[in-house]
C-alpha cells in the first residue's frame, strides 16, 4: 500500500516539475531533484479494517512554489480515485515559508474548501488536465 | 435504517421538519430531496433539482414547517414554499460573495441568518406581509475567515457563528443593528458545528481539533453585556475533525458526527458544579457509515430518534436509547 501512494505521490512530483518547467523556462531543473520522494514523505496506518490513514509530506523542490495549492488539490483528487483500499488522507506541505506553509495545510485537509475549489469550472479543468493519464 | 440519498455525491446536511414527519437532504449533486415515511422505509416524495448551480450545504425548516432555505456553494440562499408534496421556489436570496455555508430561521420564524465564506454574517428579515420579501437587516463581519454555521438561540433573539477562524461569535440586536457581543476562543482548529442546550444557557461547539467544548453564559464585565466561557472540554473521543453536533431539545443529550465515520452520543453526569459540567460518553458506532458523517440531527417529537448523513451519500436513522 505505501508502494501505491508512494507511485502516486512520485507522479505528482514529477507533475510539478513539469508545471515549473513550463512557467520558468529560465529556470531549468533537473531530474535529480525528483529523487526528493523518499520513504519518509509517506506514512501508512492501519486504522482498522481494511482502512488507511495516509499522511503525506510534501517539500516542494523550489521553495516558495506558488503552485502549492495546486499540487495538494491534485494529489487530494489522484488519490482519492486511484488507491483502491479506503482511506483517510493527510497533507502537509513544508514550502519553506512558515506562515503560509500554516495556510495551505489547513486549506487542503479542509474538505469543504476543497470541494468548492472543484466546483470551479477553471481550477476543475486544471486539475483534471494534471491527474488524468494520457490513456484514460 | 440506511438509504442512499444521494447518488454517487456527497450527502453534506440533513433536516427534520418541525412536525417530524418529512426529512429534508442536500448534497454535492445540487439537489435538495425530502424523504417521508412509508411504513418501515423512507421514500422520497420530492426531488429540488433547479434550484442551485453548485452543492447544496445545508438546508433548514422554517419554525411553521411551511418554507424550506438552502444555502448553497452558488452564493445564494434559496427560500422554497411548501405546496402539498411540492415545492416552489419564492425567491432567491442574493449578496454575498461566494459560497454560502449555512442559513438558519430564528424561532420568530421573522428573522433568517446565512453566513459565507466572504467571512460574513447576514441577518434577513421576512416581510409579514409579502412572504416573498426578504430584506437584509444586517451584514456583520466579526470572523476573520470563512464562516461555517449559525445558530441560533431557542428562545432569545441571539445568533451565534462558527468559523474556520477557529472561534464562535454570538451577536445581538442594538437599534435595529446586529453586532458581534462576544468572541468565543479556545478551539485550536476549524470549528464547524454550534447547538444550544434546552434552554439556550449554554452552548456546544465541535471542531477540526477533534475536541467539543461547552460554553455556558456568565457574569459579564463592566462594559459589556454578554460574555461567555469555556466550561468543559470533551476530548480524547473523537479520532478526526468533529463535523456536526446536536443537542436534543427533549433529553438533553449530545450527539456528534464525526470524520472518523463514527456517531457518538453525551450524557451529562449529574454534578453538583452547574459551572464544571461533565459528560460521559453513551453511546457510539464507529462505523455509522463508510465515510465521514457530516451532519446529525434528533427528532424534534420521538425522543432517541436520531438522523446522520455521510460523505457516501447514506442517510441513517438512529434509535438512541439511554439505558440507565
Amino acid at each position: 500500500k505505501k508502494e501505491l501512494v508512494l507511485g502516486v505521490t512520485r507522479e505528482i512530483y514529477l507533475l510539478e516539475h513539469v508545471i515549473r518547467t513550463i512557467r520558468d523556462p529560465e529556470k531549468p531543473n533537473t531530474l535529480e531533484e525528483l529523487d526528493v520522494v523518499s520513504e519518509e514523505c509517506v506514512e501508512v496506518q492501519e486504522l482498522g479494517e481494511d482502512e488507511y490513514l495516509i499522511i503525506i509530506k510534501f517539500s516542494p523542490t523550489v521553495p516558495h512554489c506558488s503552485l502549492a495549492t495546486l499540487i495538494g488539490l491534485c494529489l487530494q483528487v489522484k488519490l482519492q480515485r486511484c488507491l483502491p483500499f479506503k482511506h483517510k488522507l493527510d497533507i502537509f506541505i513544508s514550502e519553506g515559508t512558515h506562515s503560509t506553509e500554516e495556510d495551505i495545510n489547513k486549506q487542503i485537509n479542509d474538505k469543504e474548501r476543497v470541494a468548492a475549489a472543484m466546483e470551479n469550472p477553471n481550477l476543475r479543468d486544471i486539475v483534471e488536465q494534471c491527474v488524468t493519464e494520457p490513456d484514460d | 435504517n440506511k438509504f442512499n440519498a444521494h447518488p454517487d455525491s456527497r450527502c453534506w446536511y440533513v433536516a427534520w421538519n418541525p412536525k417530524g414527519t418529512l426529512l429534508a437532504s442536500c448534497g454535492g449533486d445540487r439537489a435538495i430531496r425530502i424523504w417521508g415515511r412509508e411504513g418501515d422505509s423512507w421514500e422520497c416524495k420530492t426531488l429540488l433539482q433547479d434550484g442551485h448551480q453548485r452543492t447544496v450545504r445545508k438546508v433548514a425548516w422554517s419554525p411553521c414547517g411551511n418554507y424550506l432555505a438552502s444555502a448553497s456553494f452558488d452564493a445564494t440562499t434559496c427560500i422554497w414554499k411548501k405546496k402539498n408534496d411540492d415545492f416552489e421556489c419564492l425567491t432567491v436570496l442574493e449578496g454575498h460573495e461566494n459560497e454560502v455555508k449555512c442559513v438558519a430561521w430564528a424561532p420568530s420564524g421573522n428573522l433568517l441568518a446565512t453566513c459565507s465564506r466572504d467571512k460574513s454574517v447576514w441577518i434577513w428579515e421576512v416581510d409579514e406581509e409579502n412572504e416573498n420579501e426578504y430584506e437584509c437587516v444586517s451584514v456583520v463581519n466579526s470572523h476573520t475567515q470563512d464562516v461555517k454555521h449559525v445558530v441560533w438561540h431557542p428562545t432569545q433573539e441571539l445568533l451565534a457563528s462558527c468559523s474556520y477562524d477557529n472561534n464562535v461569535c454570538v451577536y445581538k440586536e442594538e437599534d435595529d443593528d446586529w453586532e458581534c457581543r462576544a468572541t468565543l476562543e479556545g478551539h485550536t482548529s476549524t470549528v464547524w458545528g454550534l447547538t444550544f442546550d434546552p434552554s439556550g444557557q449554554r452552548l456546544a461547539s465541535c471542531s477540526d481539533d477533534c475536541t467539543v467544548k461547552i460554553w455556558k453564559e456568565c457574569q459579564p464585565e463592566e462594559g459589556t453585556d454578554v460574555a461567555w466561557k469555556c466550561v468543559c472540554t470533551l476530548s480524547g473521543f473523537h479520532g478526526r475533525t468533529v463535523y456536526d453536533i446536536a443537542w436534543c431539545p427533549l433529553t438533553g443529550a449530545l450527539a456528534t458526527a464525526c470524520g472518523d465515520d463514527g456517531v457518538r452520543v453525551f450524557k451529562e453526569d449529574e454534578t453538583a458544579d452547574p459551572d464544571q459540567p461533565a459528560f460521559s460518553l453513551s453511546a457510539h458506532v464507529p462505523k455509522a457509515h463508510t465515510q465521514d458523517v457530516n451532519c446529525i440531527a434528533w427528532h424534534p417529537k420521538e425522543a432517541g430518534l436520531l438522523v446522520s448523513c455521510s460523505d457516501n451519500g447514506e442517510i441513517a436513522v438512529w434509535n438512541y436509547q439511554s439505558g440507565v
